[in-house]
């Protein structure tokens, strides 16, 4: 990799060439000589600009899209200009969710890309007066045969009038000359000189700093001002004023929470200023909740039936006769996301239209949501997207775009909000608490016979929908109804939960409390039988084969996490793959006295086990010395980046299962800041994490959030393995 | 006030109590140092005043007055900025320049750490993508070692 060193400091062109838009916001660029289609654009130098339409949060998808596009296209990555896209229809769905990037996406922008290539080939067929079918293009360059005949620059006006293809024909994936090697990052030198802009950094070096926002939100969901004293707020030296904003009206939605903004010339003045506010609260419909008193409703909600969410045979029955039976309990605190990154966002806006530049991992949503809020024209409202200091999920929400642009408009200037920490954690869109009661009847022979799996946790869509009151098909769907159970009585039911939070998405969603539970009970079970715990679970699962909505019990199976079932089926070998790779990287048969514990989860339209093997620390505490993971995630475009994903998704994993926890009191978080919200360290991270991809050519699953489902119960069956305590409770500390 | 930052005199209009964080990025526009808690909790901040590491979001800018401020735009260590591209450290990239703060302050003072070593310096630094492993890889990289 040939790297170009810039000087260190700020205001190089590095910045305005990652954001053109960004630092320019109110200048709009000549159009290009040639705009192919959304992605693609060919300038009168021969310079492709390519569209990263999904954001860049950590996962490396602006180094991966846009070499994905330029390779099918034939156009060198090394010499690609990369734009990141605003919210904008013409770009497709840009939810950067659901490990969905390069699964969704996969063939429409190579299929975009190969219609630019044929209509180049068409333009040099005629400019060279060679028959098309000789031409190919590869690395920004125009073949014949071995012979390149010119570039780019050559046809980029003549390209123009060259009709559309009506069916794109693709490179066989085998032809891609870049994707599926190691590829370079694109932002690491930006972020190593600390020249990347994230959302808080300002619109580039030239431009006036804004003012900046802090904001006191209501210390409950729906809580009110009653009272607002800004006396002492307004004496610190660098507050402007003090503006209350509008308060939501249930559900909340993707509306932004209320509160009252101090905005001041500076992020300390502003802080200043929010601590000397005196406030007097109403504090709302959720201001009995409390963590404690919460989890025993939801113990409560377990003992009784649900709603029935997959059945098979008679589970009753099975359970009333059967020789063993084993029951446990499973319970999951709330989590916050606590990406390093605080949200912010900077906004222009005036009675007319609002530019907003945002860490937003949906600039759609936080446009149209905007509009709405300011009641101005969707078209008025332009979202751009910064890099992202993490997301998880939580910048799914676009409270915080929302609450830029108002302020600004009321301000008549730009300005900033800024969350702090404490913000962060406390006013979140919490990950679900979650208590679940499994129960499993065993033969004489250790088999499982019959599985009953209740589940109680506020669901996703009580954000949306008040009556939402139990977790919802797609929620019982990530990990218990999709299970792959090679048992005659199964059932799944989901028992009332009311929401008092609101409960968001965070990497995996549901998959973190439910493949917790399976995989933990699957461990308890071989025990139980006295077995090893994986030939328990690979009997369990059952032989290889596709899961269909008859086998599962469930009213239909529609797709595999929004990837179509004809490309990527519920197909149990590939859960089986990725164990036997686990087993042998692990030397699982060779483990003598090492504590290891296994688990293994579909998740994502992707396959992933891990081994983990646990130690005890000075202080007798839980430590992972090492780890292990395979995962089959179909065709990968980006190797490198798909392992460290699987890595980080690892400690992300063990974070939240060794520290995660945010607890509730009189309806507001008790969690401050990272004093009591911990999250992993370097000093708890294993020495070693080894990560193999399975080689396939199947349609592509996703990378970013299959990794976290099977790590909190690989660990616990390990320290299960080591002390014979079980780990029933998240966190486990 | 006057402050030398990165070699360079840097006249600032601040009260004494503003950290030296939102001087930096307020003020001065070198928005490399990152806010990630007000609390010295998670080290996305640290500068180094006379070479030492600090946290920027609790240290008054006038603790910073007649001292060199350094920045991660002003970081001079060239062998942790390659380790660290060639192994593909980051991923989201905001705690990283804490990371490199610390990273690079460590092999001032002492150029061939050990793992145990890393781990010391740099437990107050937080990252939640999981960076962790390869941070240890591409430090001991920097300094000439096996990662």
């Amino acid at each position: 990799m040939t790297l170009t060193r810039r000087g260190f400091f700020v205001g190089t062109g590095a910045a305005f060439a990652l954001y053109p838009l960004y630092a320019r916001a109110h200048v709009v660029p000549p159009p290009p000589p040639w705009q192919a289609n959304p992605w693609i654009s060919i300038d009168d130098k021969g310079t492709v600009t390519i569209m990263s339409h999904r954001s860049e949060m950590g996962q490396g998808v602006r180094s991966t899209l846009p070499v994905l596009i330029a390779d099918e296209l034939g156009a060198d990555p090394k010499h690609i200009t990369v734009q990141q896209a605003w919210g904008d229809e013409q770009f497709g769905n840009q939810d950067t969710d659901g490990s969905s990037s390069v699964r969704i996406p996969f063939l429409a922008l190579r299929e975009a890309a190969a219609t630019a290539r044929m209509m180049l080939i068409t333009a040099a067929a005629a400019h060279w007066k060679v028959p098309e079918k000789r031409l190919d293009v590869r690395d920004s360059k125009i073949w014949d045969g071995a012979k390149a005949l010119g570039g780019f620059v050559e046809l980029v006006h003549e390209v123009k009038s060259v009709p559309v293809p009506k069916k794109p024909k693709l490179r066989a994936l085998k032809e891609l000359k870049y994707v599926g090697k190691e590829l370079p990052q694109r932002d690491a030198e930006d972020v190593v000189d600390g020249v990347a802009l994230f959302a808080a950094d300002g619109l580039g070096w030239n431009e006036p700093g804004p003012l900046t926002a802090v904001i006191a939100h209501p210390p409950v969901l729906f809580a009110k001002p009653t009272k607002i004293d800004s006396s002492e707020a307004l004496k610190v030296k660098g507050v402007r004023r003090v503006i209350e904003l509008p308060a939501p009206k249930p559900p909340i939605g993707f509306q932004a929470l209320g509160g009252v903004a101090v905005v001041a010339d500076n992020t300390w003045a502003a802080m200043k200023g929010r601590k000397a506010l005196r406030i007097e609260w109403d504090r709302g419909p959720n201001a009995g909740h409390d963590t404690a008193a919460y989890t025993e409703e939801l113990r409560a909600s377990v003992k009784r039936a649900g709603a029935q969410m997959r059945n098979v045979g008679d589970v009753d029955a099975a359970l009333a006769k059967a020789a063993t039976k084993v029951e446990a309990e499973y319970t999951g605190a709330y989590l916050a996301h606590a990406a390093m990154e605080p949200p912010a966002a900077i906004a222009d806006a005036d009675q007319g239209s609002a530019t907003v530049y945002a860490c937003t991992q949906s600039p759609v949503g936080m446009r149209d949501e905007i509009a709405k809020a300011l009641g101005l024209d969707k078209q008025k409202v332009r979202v751009n997207v910064t890099l992202l200091g993490g997301g998880f999920g939580r910048k799914s929400f676009p409270d915080f775009g929302i609450e830029a642009a108002l302020l600004a408009r009321e301000m008549k200037q730009r300005v900033r909000v800024q969350w702090t920490r404490e913000d962060d954690l406390q006013h979140g869109s919490f990950h679900t608490t979650s208590v679940q009661a499994l129960a499993a009847a065993l033969d004489d022979k250790g088999k499982v016979t019959a599985w009953r799996h209740r589940i109680a946790y506020p669901s996703i869509d009580s954000t949306f929908d008040p009556a939402a009151d139990k977790p919802s098909d797609g929620e019982v769907g990530m990990g218990a109804t999709d299970l792959p159970l090679a048992v005659p009585n199964v059932r799944v039911e989901a028992c009332k939960a009311t929401a008092h939070m609101r409960i968001g998405w965070l990497r995996s969603v549901c998959n973190i409390p439910q493949a917790f539970a399976v995989h933990s009970f699957l461990d308890e079970i071989a025990h139980a039988a006295k077995r090893d715990p994986r030939d328990v679970m690979v009997e369990t699962f059952g032989p290889a084969r596709v899961l269909t909505a008859k086998e599962l019990g469930v009213p239909k199976l529609a797709d595999n996490y929004g990837s179509p079932l004809d490309k990527t089926p519920f197909d149990v070998a590939r859960l089986h793959r990725v164990i036997d790779k686990v087993s042998d990287m692990a030397g699982w048969n060779r483990r003598g006295g090492r504590a290891l514990g296994m688990a293994a989860h579909s998740s994502f339209a992707s396959w992933v086990a891990v081994v983990a093997s646990v130690e005890k620390g000075p202080r007798g505490e839980l430590r992972v010395d090492e780890a292990w993971i395979a995962a089959d995630c179909g065709y990968v475009v980006n190797p490198d980046r798909v392992r460290y994903q699987m890595e980080g998704a690892f400690l992300f994993g063990l974070s939240n299962a060794l520290h995660g926890a945010i607890t509730v009191k009189d309806g507001a978080v008790v969690q401050t800041n990272f004093r009591d919200y911990r999250l992993l360290r370097i000093t708890e991270a294993p020495r070693k994490i080894h990560v193999e991809l399975i080689a396939s050519d199947a349609h592509p699953g996703g990378a970013g959030e299959p990794g976290t489902p099977p790590v909190a119960p690989a660990v616990a069956n390990a320290w299960f393995a080591l002390t014979g305590t079980r780990l029933r409770s998240m966190p486990f500390a | 006030m006057k402050l030398d930052v990165n070699g360079s005199t840097r006249e600032v209009d601040a009260a004494p109590d503003m950290p030296l964080l939102w001087v930096l990025r307020d003020l001065l526009g070198l928005t490399g140092t990152k806010f990630g808690c007000g609390e010295a909790l998670c080290g996305a901040c640290t500068v180094h005043l006379d070479g030492v590491p600090v946290r920027a979001c609790v240290t008054p800018v006038a603790r910073a007055e007649r001292r060199k401020v350094t920045t991660i735009e002003g970081m001079k260590n060239s062998a942790l900025r390659l380790a660290w591209i060639d192994l593909g450290v980051p991923q989201c990239g905001f705690c990283q320049a804490g990371q490199l703060m610390s990273a690079a302050a460590l092999l001032e003072a002492n150029p061939k750490p050990t793992d145990d070593d890393i781990d010391h310096a740099l437990a107050g630094n937080l990252c939640r993508c999981g960076t962790y492993v390869r941070i240890r890889a591409a430090v001991k990289k920097a300094a000439g070692g096996e990662p």
